[in-house]
């Protein structure tokens, strides 16, 4: 992926707080924040901060990986359950692959995702490591 | 609308063709189709392709096309839906001669994928899903579908043994299709010992890469029956869409798109799932595959790895499902792949298919998707 100073400060959101939305309608959560609910198509949506904590409900470790990402390969994927049960989809980290397990407990950190070009733009998102 | 009917159908084998470009890919599919229909040329063309942009840096796609086909002056768009892309570019083109602005027309799929390293292919393809919130963790795409099929296999008790069934008999099939690329039998021990790509999917669930185009011509009633005998009327087509994240589905394993698009499609046609005779789904993996059976409603929710254990949706079952060898084997050059379908079942209803045929369909369905059954298109077709 190419990252820019703009896109990294306008994706900040979810990408630094792990931000989701709530439907003013419905009143459901989700996460990525959408403008729009998927649920019950109100079109009107509000920012909230997600709980930091989860479990794993589906993980897979991917040996082939796109570009850029062969250093830190083999990868984990995972889709988390957060405590309020909105579901987030990131990688874990500090983790040993074959270690992992369906209902794992896991918290979110936040993490250099890599450093890019010649003037060093830092693009930083957020994993799950598990809860010792 | 008026009624639009297949009239010429053709198609490359796909391969790693690393002597043809698109040019040569698409005039070779062209000049079949061209003679199939007995002379139809199209006054425009619509062009399914997924990678030309990210990978060879060339949009304008359709001039290319057209000019391949000696069609230059003639215009049209390209659609891209990812891995779904012919099979959306399907039906921009059958409403193209259904409201009455053309009478024929060639829906075309191309796709060239060999050039370039995996790692490179890997990054282009993953661009099917959220590059925002997904992509950027270094989420690739069989990565993502890896996820719905080890959550398959939990909810549904499924032995990852079970899921080897389905590329073992793709690669039965395809190795009397004469356009497949990989036209080799494999047993599932093979698929078991195959490399891990993102665990559990494996080497051998996974579509292989290549380079193809199919070519459908398309008339509308009066035409059709000027150029062919037996042309193949489109009885029913359906769009649909899901999150392009897997984060605020619902259930992964339901996926809306396939749902709305086949409901639309069947709707349409004034059919039901179960009198389809033949069809191709899109099989990209094996969870792929699972998910369209079920979502196109051959199969409960959960139950089609059950059927197929027990040797249902083979070339003498209704439905008779990817006699062409599927995406698993006959190939899948992404944005080509819904164009092979629908020529494929053409020639199934038509009879004249080259590979393994189902016993005198009359009802055929073609499902193709793009993403992780991100965006959805179902077509019917009636003899």
């Amino acid at each position: 992926m190419i990252m820019s100073p703009a896109r990294v400060w306008r994706e900040r959101g979810s990408r630094l707080r792990l931000e989701g939305s709530r439907c003013k309608k419905c009143g459901k959560m989700f996460y990525p924040p959408k403008p729009s609910c998927p649920y019950c198509s109100s079109l009107e949506t509000e920012r909230i901060e997600l709980p930091r904590k989860g479990k794993v409900i589906s993980w897979t470790i991917e040996y082939t990986v796109p570009e850029g990402y062969r250093a830190e390969a083999p990868l984990v994927i995972a889709l988390i359950e957060l405590d309020n049960g909105v579901k987030v989809l990131s990688a874990l980290t500090d983790v040993e692959p074959d270690k992992v397990y369906d209902g794992m407990e896991v918290e979110a950190v936040l993490r250099i995702l890599w450093v890019e070009g010649a003037e060093g733009l830092i693009v930083y998102g957020i994993k799950f490591v598990p809860i010792q | 609308m008026r009624k639009v009917y297949v009239v010429g159908v053709g198609m490359t084998k796909i391969d790693r063709h690393y002597d043809k470009g698109f040019a040569e890919l698409v005039h070779e599919a062209f000049v079949k189709a061209y003679e199939d229909s007995r002379g139809a040329e199209p006054e425009a063309v619509v062009v399914g392709n997924m990678l030309s942009s990210s990978l060879y840096q060339q949009d304008s796609l359709t001039a290319l096309v057209a000019d391949a086909m000696g069609l230059r002056g003639r215009g049209g768009f390209k659609v891209e839906a990812a891995c779904g892309s012919g099979g959306y570019a399907f039906v921009a083109g059958y409403s193209l001669v259904a409201s009455g602005l053309y009478d024929v027309i060639a829906v075309v799929g191309v796709e060239k994928m060999s050039d370039y390293p995996t790692a490179r292919v890997t990054s282009a393809l993953a661009q099917a899903a959220d590059a925002e919130h997904e992509v950027i963790y270094g989420a690739s795409f069989p990565g993502l579908n890896a996820l719905a099929m080890r959550l398959y296999m939990k909810i549904y008790r499924a032995s990852r043994e079970d899921l080897a069934l389905w590329p073992v008999r793709m690669h039965e099939y395809a190795y009397y299709n004469p356009y497949a690329q990989l036209r080799n039998r494999i047993t599932v021990e093979d698929v078991l010992k195959s490399t891990t790509i993102a665990d559990p999917i494996k080497l051998m669930d996974s579509a292989p890469v290549g380079d193809g185009a199919a070519v459908v011509i398309l008339a509308s009633e009066d035409m059709a029956k000027k150029f062919n005998d037996t042309p193949i009327q489109i009885a029913g087509v359906g769009l649909g869409s899901d999150a392009l994240d897997l984060s605020s589905r619902d259930d992964l394993l339901k996926p809306l798109s396939i749902v709305k698009a086949s409901e639309k499609a069947y709707r349409m046609a004034k059919v039901e799932s179960k009198d389809i005779d033949v069809a191709e789904i899109h099989d990209a993996f094996t969870i792929t595959a699972l998910l369209c059976i079920e979502g196109l409603r051959f199969a409960e929710w959960g139950t089609s790895w059950k059927m197929i254990k027990e040797g249902r949706f083979t070339k003498d079952d209704k439905p008779a499902l990817n006699l062409s060898g599927g995406l698993k084997a006959r190939g899948h050059p992404v944005g080509a792949t819904g164009v092979y379908q629908v020529a494929e079942i053409a020639m199934q209803l038509r009879g004249d298919f080259p590979g393994v045929k189902a016993s005198s369909p009359s009802i055929g369905l073609a499902l193709n998707t793009g993403g992780v059954a991100t965006l959805t298109s179902v077509v019917i077709l009636k003899r």
